[in-house]
């Protein structure tokens, strides 16, 4: 069961929303899936981001995948983290894997994103 | 069949395994209107036939002339050991080393060849490698519109025009491509205007990604690159040097005058002319543009048991994995030519290639003095190392008649620069070390004689 | 069994030491550089090892035992057919007269050059069914942005400018979407068929006034055929697009399809594959690209002409405006062509139908054995490659294609090409070339037969494979996080240096 506070999209991103603040990564299963996580490209705070609009790139030493955001906002803050430890996706992608922090302007949207249960099927289904 | 292996019995117990009759059961998936008809080629020719007529073919070029042809493409010494190591099968037999298990030698002679070139052009990024000189400049001008997401790029005039004619194809769909003037006369005739650089660095609604350069330059002159590189700098553009890499043995790399990128012809570093190719494409980089270069990279790292071992690294840039948001949709790249330039370097070593570049720039000195005794003084007056402009009457005419002397008298500039009038009377001249006293004699002795005919032919 | 040399070397700056190294170039007079301006000057020399020849040349023999290769083996290198490279070919290409030949050398004095280039084109475009063809592409991905950038001149000069788009199969070559971008076109990926094959309907939803090209591999990826490609074709030119066929496989089908004659409108070569000119560990390549007569005009410059005295010479600059331009500098990676000419002479038209007759029944035979232990998803006649998977074995013995592979190399073997194209689970595209002997073949096939019982038996030892090669697997993680892409003498000292 993947953790039930989170809400998801079905690209595998989480999202934790506190208010109209959110805090942005990729799920255990996209960072299983990827392998080894070598690069995280994210965007500068201040970037406004649409919700489902691609954001960022994550590499693995074999794969390459787009980063697309859950809700729209403006970034506060991006992890700085994983520039010099991208591993931490791997590690801990629910924690110190996080990518970008997000200032909401729609926090109503979070009701078009997975729960738990519906992202436990989705991967459950391949 | 000249290399295959199978006999009629082979194939007939792979068809009899298959149970079919015929090959031609194999190829019953082509649509019968589509079916090939023929085949009309010459041959088949045995190995000894077709080796005559290969040395008949090579005959008919001449290669026998006193060469003073550089532009680009320069005759040096190359070690005999250069070559014989390359013949190893081992090494022109295998593939991209993609199983790196087995690819140790390929992988460990492409991180010696990024370290090698990172040394001589002072940059931290070596990509190993590119198609030549011109794509890889053409890849770093596409490099600095990734990095800068600007869509203008502004290159000298002065860059070789082949360089330049690539980088207007690669530029074709939909970036642009504007050229810096070169200085009309005075001292730094022939070198990149530095005024006019400023004013096309000024234009704010256009915003420059790059800016690019050659040293030396095509007419062989050097540009004040340090003040190119400023002026980039203060407009926000990143800086694109075009390099001949024996040149940097004496003069200042790129790295030393803040390029951020460096790019240029390997052919000079152990490789033969052969006629346009293959050759060696050089691209450098700063380490802030890692993740922008294109090509393959090769890292050092260890295995299970903690060796030191090489692979192929950041592929995740490349077409094979990124497909259509791919850095570049090089494949294939030049890597038995890079190999060669290791080894050259590798032979030559420091001094060796320091001996090269300053005794390439002692014939070229003792050249233009005997030109300019024969009367065909140099066109320029910047410094220049081991190539320059000379200026020589009626110089499409003089050139083709000192074939019949013997001497192939460098490039006809009006030839390859027709839309610069000022160069209608001149031919572009180099010397490397390998040039003789005895080819500088025949040169000016037949430029001498054919310069007096001149004024005949043309009252005639 | 000890496939390839054992030996790790330290690297050429690991061996240096100052003050070796001979005399190759007479020392230069004290002055020769005073001419040059202090600040055009290098002030810190470039750090470049000092060796004398002996050292370098055991260097490069030690480390060349470390490299599997043709000539040391069998290299089932899917869609890169690693075929025998005559060394007929290198002799040639080493002659004086085409080796010390300067690239701006006046026509006159390279006749023999251009006359080769000249009937090189010629040829190639009788392979292919082709009105012309240009050698100037310095590789296959070279080639592919010459044709597209010629379709995008085409459609241009035709006042057709909103066709931004190009329709590529999801089995294709990362170059053929790569290249659709660098022309400054989106790439649209249209499924595959269930069979493997285009999937005709999805292509015709597609296709629209916005598509520009198609690009097709044919035979495809998956070494099949597409035996709907002549209905694609005219459903391509109905909607006002071009053609074209991505010629990596043309091993298949030399003197069976000629794509020109088929309706592609542009295609290219990879000599390095189908004409056996060496991949170098990499490179180089050429690419020579065929054009129909819609394309004609935009062929890159300068072309190879004959005048009618029959001497030859190359297209002026300005001679052809149509010209999409030039791609690189000077003719092409002549070097290389004069290899592919000895080839294609060595066999003739009948020769070359033989090749690629053997070259497919190679692969059926191959697939029919390797189908004794492994999946083959199409399991039908393929061209000259086939792909086989180990999705089943995968599923009973957790064991993938990846360790499969890396245990073919204690067999003695390259592995095939694995996880291309990313269509099929667990894939291995397997091509064995013409020049392989039916024993080779059956050789290969037993050793995949006992790593598949391996699989079952001892899946570890396959897991960990490989046991007998220098290296074991690389730690690529690390190597991409922390890239340390060029030697400097501290970043060594951090690993073990062999001795």
């Amino acid at each position: 069961m993947v953790p039930t506070e989170l809400r998801y999209t079905k690209d595998h991103e989480w999202v934790r929303v506190d208010g109209d603040e959110a805090t942005v990564g990729i799920t255990e299963y996209a960072a299983g899936q990827l392998g080894d996580i070598v690069f995280v490209e994210l965007p500068p705070a201040g970037r406004g981001l649409a919700q489902f609009a691609a954001f960022g790139v994550v590499e693995s030493v074999k794969a390459v995948s787009d980063l697309f955001a859950p809700l729209t906002g403006e970034v506060t803050a991006a992890n700085d983290a994983l520039a010099g430890s991208p591993e931490l996706v791997n590690s801990d992608p629910y924690g110190e894997g996080w990518m970008v922090r997000l200032k909401l302007t729609a926090p109503d949207e979070v009701d078009e994103l997975l729960d738990a249960t519906a992202y436990d099927a989705l991967i459950a289904a391949g | 069949m000249p290399y295959g292996p199978h006999t009629a019995g082979d194939r007939e117990r792979m068809l009899a395994a298959l149970g079919i009759d015929s090959v031609d059961a194999l190829f019953a998936d082509i649509p019968e209107t589509l079916r090939a008809s023929r085949l009309d080629l010459p041959g088949p020719e045995p190995e000894l036939e077709l080796a005559g007529r290969l040395q008949a073919l090579a005959g008919r070029n001449r290669t026998d002339l006193a060469s003073f042809l550089g532009a680009g493409v320069y005759r040096h010494w190359t070690p005999p050991n250069v070559d014989q190591l390359l013949l190893r099968g081992e090494w022109y037999t295998a593939y991209t080393p993609y199983q790196p298990e087995i690819s140790q030698g390929t992988l460990q002679s492409i991180y010696e060849y990024e370290s090698l070139l990172a040394e001589l052009v002072d940059l931290d990024v070596v990509s190993a490698s590119h198609y030549d000189g011109a794509a890889a400049t053409a890849e770093a001008g596409l490099m600095t519109c990734r990095a800068t997401r600007r869509e203008r790029v502004l290159v000298s005039r002065a860059v070789h025009p082949h360089y330049r004619q690539t980088l207007k194809a690669y530029f074709g769909a939909g970036l642009e491509l504007d050229d810096i003037p070169l200085v009309a006369d005075g001292d730094g005739a022939g070198t990149t205007d530095l005024a006019a650089l400023e004013r096309l660095l000024a234009d704010g609604d256009r915003p420059v990604a790059g800016v690019i350069a050659g040293q030396p330059n095509f007419f062989g002159l050097l540009e004040p690159m340090a003040e190119i590189g400023r002026l980039a700098h203060a407009a926000g553009a990143l800086f694109v040097s075009v390099v001949e890499p024996v040149s940097l043995a004496v003069l200042a790399p790129p790295g030393a005058y803040g390029a951020d990128i460096a790019a240029g012809e390997g052919q000079p570093l152990g490789i033969a002319p052969q006629y346009g190719g293959p050759y060696l494409g050089i691209l450098a980089s700063t380490d802030a543009l890692v993740r922008q270069i294109p090509g393959r990279l090769v890292g050092m790292t260890t295995d299970v048991k903690g060796r030191r071992a090489y692979v192929m690294t950041l592929r995740a840039r490349e077409q094979d994995i990124r497909r259509d948001k791919a850095a570049s949709n090089i494949c294939t790249n030049q890597a038995l030519l890079a190999l060669a330039a290791s080894i050259y370097l590798a032979t030559i070593g420091p001094h060796g290639l320091r001996d090269v570049a300053a005794q390439g720039a002692a014939r070229a000195a003792r050249l233009e003095t005997a030109l300019a005794a024969a009367g065909a003084p140099r066109v320029h007056r910047a410094p220049y190392l081991n190539e320059f402009a000379v200026r020589v009457p009626d110089a499409r005419a003089v050139h083709r008649r000192l074939i019949d002397r013997g001497v192939l008298a460098g490039l006809v500039l009006g030839d390859i620069l027709p839309d610069e009038p000022s160069l209608a009377d001149a031919l572009l001249v180099c010397a490397t070390e390998v040039t003789t006293d005895d080819e500088i004699g025949r040169f000016a002795a037949a430029l001498s004689a054919e310069i007096a005919d001149t004024p005949l032919e043309a009252v005639r | 069994m000890t496939v390839v040399g054992e030996q790790l070397q330290p690297t050429l700056f690991e061996r240096s030491r100052p003050g070796r190294g001979g005399d190759k170039i007479p020392h230069p007079p004290k002055d020769a550089l005073d001419r040059i301006p202090a600040g055009a000057r290098r002030v810190t020399p470039p750090a470049l090892p000092e060796l004398n020849e002996p050292e370098v040349v055991r260097h490069y023999v030690n480390l060349s035992q470390l490299n599997y290769a043709i000539d040391t083996g069998f290299y089932p290198l899917g869609s890169c057919t690693m075929k025998f490279n005559p060394k007929l070919n290198e002799w040639a290409a080493r002659l004086p007269g085409f080796a010390s030949l300067h690239p701006l050398a006046p026509d006159e004095v390279a006749q023999g050059t251009l006359q080769l280039l000249f009937e090189l084109e010629e040829w190639l475009a009788e392979i292919s069914g082709m009105r012309a063809v240009t050698l100037q592409p310095a590789a296959g991905a070279q080639g592919e942005l010459t044709g597209i950038l010629m379709i995008r001149a085409y459609h241009r000069g035709r006042g057709d400018t909103d066709r931004d788009e190009v329709l590529v199969p999801d089995s294709s070559h990362g170059t053929n979407p790569a290249t659709a971008s660098m022309a400054g076109f989106r790439t649209i990926t249209i499924p595959s068929a269930a069979d493997g094959g285009v999937d005709l309907d999805k292509f015709q939803a597609a296709l629209g006034p916005r598509t520009a090209a198609v690009m097709i591999t044919n035979p495809s990826t998956l070494g099949l055929f597409e035996k709907r490609i002549g209905d694609l074709l005219d459903l391509v030119h109905e909607a006002g697009a071009l053609a074209y066929m991505d010629g990596a496989n043309l091993n298949a089908i030399l003197g069976r399809f000629k794509p020109g004659e088929a309706g592609f409108d542009v295609m290219h070569f990879n000599v390095h594959k189908t004409f056996s000119t060496p991949h170098g560990g990499g490179g180089p390549g050429a690419g020579p690209v065929g054009v129909g007569e819609t394309l004609l005009p935009f062929l890159p410059s300068p072309r190879v002409l004959r005048a009618d005295d029959g001497t030859y010479r190359l297209e002026r600059l300005d001679e052809r405006p149509t010209s999409i331009g030039r791609l690189r500098s000077f003719v092409g990676n002549t070097g290389v062509l004069v290899r592919a000419y000895a080839y294609l002479r060595a066999h003739g038209g009948s020769g070359l139908k033989q090749v690629s007759d053997d070259a497919v029944l190679a692969a059926n035979y191959l697939r029919k054995r390797v189908g004794e232990a492994y999946d083959i998803p199409f399991d039908r006649a393929c061209k000259h490659e086939f792909v086989a998977s180990a999705a089943g074995i995968k599923k009973r013995t957790g064991v993938r294609t990846l360790d499969i592979a890396k245990r073919l190399i204690d067999h003695g073997y390259h592995p095939p090409t694995i996880y291309f194209p990313l269509t099929v689970e667990e894939g291995m595209l397997i091509e064995p070339t013409e020049t392989e002997s039916v024993e080779t073949l059956d050789a290969f096939a037993d050793a995949l037969i006992a790593i598949a019982r391996e699989c079952e038996t001892d899946p570890e030892l396959v897991r960990s494979a490989p046991h007998d090669a220098p290296v074991g697997r690389l730690d690529e993680a690390t190597a991409a996080r922390q890239p340390n892409l060029r030697w400097r003498p501290m970043a060594g000292a951090e690993m073990p240096c062999p001795d």
